[in-house]
């Protein structure tokens, strides 16, 4: 027999080719979008550049900060900051967005941890907790991150004002402008220009110039800017530019219409991957014993608490981002073990009969459930992405493809590609497939069925564990988890039929599209149970499912 | 294959013709004895004896001995499939659950003024939904009869079809089982919507009459009890009857080896047919029994977990037996009254492991645990 | 032997009876909120701060000289089994007056329970109106306590001037008899149905990737916000799409009536600054009251040992049980007795100084509470800043003006 590379191997291929994946992301600049962080000098970002002076000292005078703080006159305050151009107002206003200005008598501002005097910038002598933050709201805050973004285009590393730059595009004001065109004045970095001048076009739309206005519209439909272009549809009064701007929606529109299709596509093939996840384990045990366990959803359950566990044990670490790393085999173990101990005490014991291994396994998933519960409590806990799982990638202007359901992608493919290495390359994936196509004869020829039996339910309840590590990551996490998935899981595994590990990857991909270009037309309900109505009707015509190893008598007499 | 041999040689044993008497004289005094006691006694022990005395029986009793006796209806039917056609059927709880719904349209109007709202021909929930008028569907649901005739044709027709698609397919076991769940679990989905006209996940509820008798009545509900047992019997001498009979041979040989009965020249489909779409009418009437006592019906009636503990009660009590499953209900739905009030977070481990424990070691039943021989 | 046997059913008697004289003396409350299924995540917490407030109740010396006693079920998120629990609690337990329910479904299952047996029920959620029981007092927000003021401070310039409505929901009676009430409040305002969508998803929905592409094609369109009725679960892979998305509260704003601190317990909210919650109590809100209630809280929950310990949170439901029992304590004692139709008269106009922050009143004809309505902002570390409140609490409307046929309602 030909040396087969052992699995410990593939896995650790598999591991690696994901590490990559990881680390490449990570160490790429996303456009984290006009979020604070981005603009208020994190820690660890701009290499290049020697991390600013700290700006402790303010030299903003006692009124200003008064009236700044003051709700009535804030307003006003800010515009004429940031018409002023004045950089001197930069860490207030951070620090204002950020939630880190206190109400004194005097004005106190929070820097890096320290408290100090937001005028003279000495270290405060009060106590954090009996002071009176300055609490702003979303109005508030949508001005001053433009404030924030309009005044960091005049200084700072490239990186930074290149962030900013993309803020003014998303989020112009009036009050922006003298800001911009100073900036414009003295730039040199091409892409910060460019967004600048997209800016200022933008700005020009209610200008008395015609022309000017024209260029305005054009950058607003680069920009996708359709509300802009709606609020000055209503008051336009040139001809030309009046064409201009519905010329720009239509445009605007279709653009709109295609990302939105494509967004589809993405969501389809995303709730594909999850499904694959779910129900491959399953497929496996299904296709080796015919049996169906109804604890599937749990073993789903046990991975995602077990990851819950992992995040638990590295929160407050410096490697928290990573944790995820350590719950991928921690929640594969968990599942593993779970359903070797169903496999054990309850599936093997009866054996040859499926309708009461289907109930037995019910009993088990309530026991389960309930004995998460009793452990755990009956409420969701918590699961938080690590950083590079969070956000999106702006693929289209309108497109977000979130990083979380990338990573499911990703993840699911290797995962696929794991099993089938497993299942093709290796000593148990040739008894697996052997016992699933003629349990008799392989038996016959001195394989140790209960073995690969147990081994195989073992590795689909790890592969189930893995699944139910990616769902706590975009959903909840709570001892009533699978069951959100059991009849789903089971819908694939039917339509995909028995044996094959393309049968299920494509019921899976299939269902999950069909069901999600389904929803804007019929809604969330009716597209579900359209899918669950198909899947029987195409069962009453094609039993054995799409990919078939066996033939139509599946069932034994 | 010994075919020729078998012909000539006389059978070694020989098998008891079908008896005339459903049961053994013992078993049906038992079993007059017990209904005799919830037909009798209990309404007696409700009505004549006042609230003070400590024999008296509350009407928390009433409605759960009714309760429980529809439970009791539904596992025989599911016995008649399973236990004797070998059919799991994780989906039956829809038929209980459409027969509720049929009844439950009646009572819904027959609320009449008395609702919320004071709309005399639309039920609440479709005044808070901003519907002008009643959907089709909703024509003539004030008449009992034309009701009563949907508690059974709905449940009936929907098992009728599904059933000869599937059988017809020749889907069996774990298959059938798996589209069985789906079947109930897109019909919840369904029931949920709001839009589809029938509560929602309120579903029915704030009876306040029936055929003219408040429900609130002692004598309704005692008589609405009354119903139920005589339900439960009618359907059990029926079912008897049904398996003592040639067409119950047929049903378990089908059962133990469907192939072969086809090779004898017997169509196993219009058998399964029959009893798939007789066990669904016979859930649908008590279902619609079911709703008058428990004052409300709603679309987690058709969850997926319902259907299962229905199969768990029949196999509780002893599958095949027909006198089991009644058993394994009564035994199954007292424990979950008992359980849900004074140990709660223990019902749904006790629950777990009864499956577990029945299937692994109870294969019978507990009335297999009792009698020791096979019952024909 | 003999003696020994005599002695031992000595001791039984003699525990017996003392138990049956202790039975006597104890006034029974019921307690039925689900405690397994899919609401046992919200009506859990509930079921802790009865019992606290009974501890409570019963450290000051109970209630006419006799503890309290809860009698606990679960109805097991179980509707029909909430009318079973509810007449057992009545008939058999003999309750003199039971806290309980949460979903709409659950209280009108036991409604009919409740006004057959003349029984008492305290509902602490808050709902959809339509509704008035002389059985029943509603210690939650009517939709003018919530929902009507949280769209009013969309519009307004401080709120971010929203013309377009979004409004999602999940798909039972709360969300859609509140977005009827809603539409017609935005018609009334001069908001054209072209700039309303309505959409509902239904219980557990968990994949909200399409909904969140057509909240940003409606909110191209112009200033548009976002309200929801998603209930409790479905929360979260909600507002996770949400952030990953891009979608912020600075371009379109969400405000939710079902999310309070318990919910967003299981959410990371850093990218959810600035989404926004309508409710009458916060946990963030400062004053000596909810210090003290968090602290008592606290210490409750670390006694008895109960999961999540320091992460446990107050709402604004646990606050509505609390005051609701306080309420219904001083209206025993005002009325001397525990008879329903005694307590029911007596109830009418307690007050009781809130952890709130304001002294909330029992209406004396409606059986709701005067509440005050406060509109908080979701913070990084899942609790709720404050940004409008109203000065002083406003009297509950059940049956909603913008209802057509509302107005020939009489409030008993």
């Amino acid at each position: 027999m030909r040396s087969v590379p052992n699995a410990e191997g593939r896995r650790l291929l598999i591991l690696f080719v994901l590490l990559t994946m990881v680390t490449a992301r990570a160490d790429e600049a996303f456009p984290r979008g006009p979020g604070p962080t981005s603009i208020a000098g994190p820690a660890g970002q701009a290499p290049d550049v020697a991390p600013p002076a700290p700006r402790l000292a303010t030299t903003l005078d006692a009124a200003t900060l008064d009236r700044l703080v003051d709700p009535d006159t804030r307003d006003e305050t800010i515009a004429s900051l940031v018409e002023a151009t004045d950089v001197r107002a930069l860490p207030v206003l951070r620090a204002l967005l950020e939630g880190n200005l206190y109400r004194g008598p005097p004005v106190f501002m929070e820097q890096q941890g320290t408290l100090q005097d937001a005028l003279t910038g000495a270290p405060a002598q009060a106590d954090r907790d009996q002071l009176e933050q300055v609490t702003i709201n979303n109005r508030v805050r949508k001005m001053l991150e433009r404030a924030v973004a309009a005044l960091s285009v005049l200084e700072g590393p490239p990186g930074e004002r290149l962030a900013a730059a993309r803020v003014l595009q998303e989020n112009p004001g009036p009050e922006v402008l003298p800001a911009v065109q100073k900036a414009l004045a003295r730039e040199r970095d091409p892409q910060v220009k460019k967004g600048l001048q997209a800016t200022a076009a933008m700005l020009a739309l209610a200008s008395a110039d015609a022309a000017q206005r024209l260029a305005a519209v054009e950058e607003l439909r680069k920009a996708h800017a359709k509300r802009q272009l709606m609020q000055r549809l209503e008051v336009e009064r040139d001809p030309q530019v009046l064409t201009a701007l519905y010329d720009a929606v239509r445009n605007v529109d279709l653009a709109l219409q295609r990302a939105a299709t494509v967004g589809l596509l993405f969501s389809g093939l995303s709730l594909g991957s999850i499904l694959l996840l779910a129900a491959l384990g399953l497929a496996i045990t299904f296709g080796l014993m015919g049996v169906i366990n109804m604890a599937h959803g749990e073993l789903l359950m046990v991975g995602a608490y077990a990851t819950w566990l992992v995040q638990a044990a590295f929160r407050g670490s410096r490697h928290f981002d990573w944790y995820l790393l350590a719950a991928l085999p921690a929640s594969f173990v968990a599942a593993a073990l779970v359903g070797a101990l169903l496999e054990i005490t309850v599936v093997r014991k009866l054996y040859g009969r499926p309708l009461e291994t289907l109930l037995a396994t019910w009993g088990a998933s309530l026991l389960i459930i309930q004995a998460v519960r009793v452990a755990f409590g009956a409420q969701n806990v918590e699961v938080s992405n690590p950083g590079w799982m969070s956000g999106g990638v702006t693929l289209l202007p309108d497109l977000v493809l979130p990083w979380n359901r990338i990573m499911i992608l990703a993840f699911s493919a290797s995962v696929l590609f794991g099993v089938w290495l497993l299942l093709r390359h290796t000593r148990l994936g040739l008894l697996v497939r052997a016992v699933t196509q003629d349990r008799q004869r392989a038996a016959g020829l001195g394989v140790r069925t209960p073995r690969v039996d147990l081994l195989a339910f073992a590795i689909g309840s790890g592969i189930a564990g893995l699944g139910g590590c990616a769902l706590s990551q975009i959903g909840n996490v709570g001892p009533e988890l699978g069951q959100g998935f059991i009849v789903d899981s089971f819908m694939v595994v039917v339509l995909g039929g028995v044996g094959q590990l393309a049968g299920t990857t494509i019921a899976a991909a299939s269902l999950g599209v069909v069901n999600k270009l389904l929803e804007p037309w019929a809604g969330a309900v009716m597209a579900k149970i359209a899918v669950l109505l198909f899947v029987i009707v195409f069962i009453q015509r094609r039993p054995q499912g799409l990919f078939a190893l066996r033939g139509r008598a599946l069932e034994e007499g | 294959m010994n075919t020729a041999t078998v012909a000539l040689t006389p059978p070694a044993v020989s098998t008891p013709a079908p008896s005339r008497r459903l049961y053994p004289q013992r078993v049906w005094t038992v079993i007059l004895a017990v209904y005799g006691v919830l037909v009798i006694a209990l309404p007696m022990l409700h009505l004549a004896v006042p609230a003070s005395s400590p024999l008296h029986v509350s009407d928390y009793t009433v409605t759960l001995a009714g309760k429980i006796l529809c439970y009791a209806t539904v596992a025989l039917a599911m016995d008649l499939v399973w236990g004797y056609t070998g059919i799991l059927s994780l989906g039956h709880g829809l038929f209980f659950a459409l027969g509720g719904y049929a009844m439950g349209m009646y009572l819904m109007r027959a609320i009449g003024r008395d609702g919320v709202y004071g709309d005399p021909v639309l039920p609440d929930f479709m005044v808070f939904l901003d519907w002008k008028q009643l959907p089709w569907y909703w024509t003539g649901s004030n008449h009992f009869l034309q009701q009563a005739l949907l508690v059974v044709l709905v449940p009936g027709l929907l098992a009728f079809v599904f059933g000869w698609f599937a059988f017809r397919s020749r889907i069996r076991g774990v298959y059938f089982s798996i589209i069985t769940q789906a079947l109930t679990y897109a019909a919840m989905l369904l029931f949920f919507r709001n839009q589809t006209g029938f509560g929602g996940n309120n579903g029915f509820t704030d009876f306040k009459r029936i055929l003219g008798f408040p429900l609130a009545n002692p004598l309704t509900r005692v008589v609405l009890l009354v119903l139920s047992a005589t339900l439960l019997l009618g359907a059990l001498v029926l079912c008897r009857a049904l398996v003592l009979s040639k067409v119950g041979r047929v049903l378990t040989a089908i059962r133990d080896a469907e192939d072969r009965v086809r090779f004898c020249g017997y169509d196993p489909v219009s058998f399964k047919l029959f009893v798939w779409t007789l066990s669904a009418a016979i859930c649908g009437i008590a279902g619609a029994l079911y709703v008058p006592q428990v004052g409300i019906i709603n679309p987690s009636e058709m969850s997926p977990a319902n259907s299962v503990e229905i199969a768990i009660a029949v196999a509780l009590g002893g599958r095949g037996t027909l006198l089991g499953p009644i058993l394994g209900a009564a035994l199954l739905h007292g424990a979950k009254s008992v359980l849900t009030v004074a140990f709660p977070e223990l019902w749904l481990f006790v629950l777990g492991l009864a499956f577990v424990v029945v299937t692994r070691w109870l294969p019978r039943g507990v009335l297999g645990l009792v009698y020791r021989e096979r019952r024909p | 032997m003999n003696r020994s046997l005599g002695l031992a059913a000595l001791a039984c008697a003699v525990t017996l009876a003392a138990g049956n004289a202790r039975a006597e003396e104890t006034i029974k409350v019921g307690i039925l909120h689900s405690l397994s299924g899919t609401m046992a995540i919200s009506e859990t917490s509930l079921k802790d701060t009865a019992l606290m407030t009974i501890d409570e109740i019963n450290a000051s010396g109970g209630v006419l000289g006799r503890k309290l006693e809860p009698v606990v079920v679960d109805p097991a998120s179980n509707w029909p089994l909430f009318a079973e629990k509810a007449r057992q609690l009545l008939t058999k337990d003999k309750v003199a007056v039971v806290f309980g329910c949460w979903t709409s479904v659950s209280r009108k299952s036991v409604l009919p329970v409740f006004e057959e047996l003349n029984g008492l029920l305290f509902y602490p959620v808050q709902y959809e109106g339509e509704e008035l029981s002389k059985n029943v007092f509603y210690t939650g927000a009517a939709p003018n306590q919530q929902a009507i003021p949280a769209v009013e401070y969309l519009m307004s310039k401080e709120g971010g001037g929203a013309t377009r409505f979004f409004l999602l929901g999940t798909d039972y009676v709360y969300p859609r008899t509140t977005n009827k009430i809603l539409r017609a409040f935005l018609h009334s305002k001069g908001v054209t149905d072209k700039d309303i969508q309505e959409i509902y998803t239904p219980f557990g929905h968990s994949d909200y990737q399409t909904i969140v592409g057509q909240i940003k094609a409606f909110g191209a369109g112009g200033h548009t916000a976002v309200i929801s009725t998603i209930n409790g679960d479905s929360n979260v892979p909600f507002y996770k799409e949400l952030g990953n998305q891009g979608l912020k509260a600075t371009d379109i704003p969400v405000v939710a009536f079902s999310v309070g601190e318990e919910e967003l317990r299981g959410i990371d909210t850093k990218p959810l600054v600035g989404h926004l919650a309508a409710w009458n109590y916060f946990m963030s809100v400062k004053n000596p009251a909810n210090t003290a209630f968090i602290k008592k809280w606290k210490e409750y929950v670390k006694k008895n040992g109960l999961p999540g310990g320091e992460s446990r949170v107050t709402n604004d439901p646990m606050e509505a049980t609390y005051v609701g029992m306080h309420m219904w304590a001083q209206a025993v004692k005002k009325a001397g007795t525990t008879k329903v139709d005694a307590v029911r008269s007596a109830m009418s106009g307690q007050t009781f100084a809130a952890p709130s922050g304001f002294t909330l009143k029992m209406d004396e004809t409606n059986h709701h509470l005067w509440k005050p309505v406060m509109i908080g902002e979701v913070q990084g570390n899942g609790q709720f800043s404050v940004v409008w409140k109203t000065g002083k609490p406003v009297r509950a409307q059940p049956w909603s003006p913008f209802i057509p046929g509302n107005e020939k309602r009489a409030e008993r």
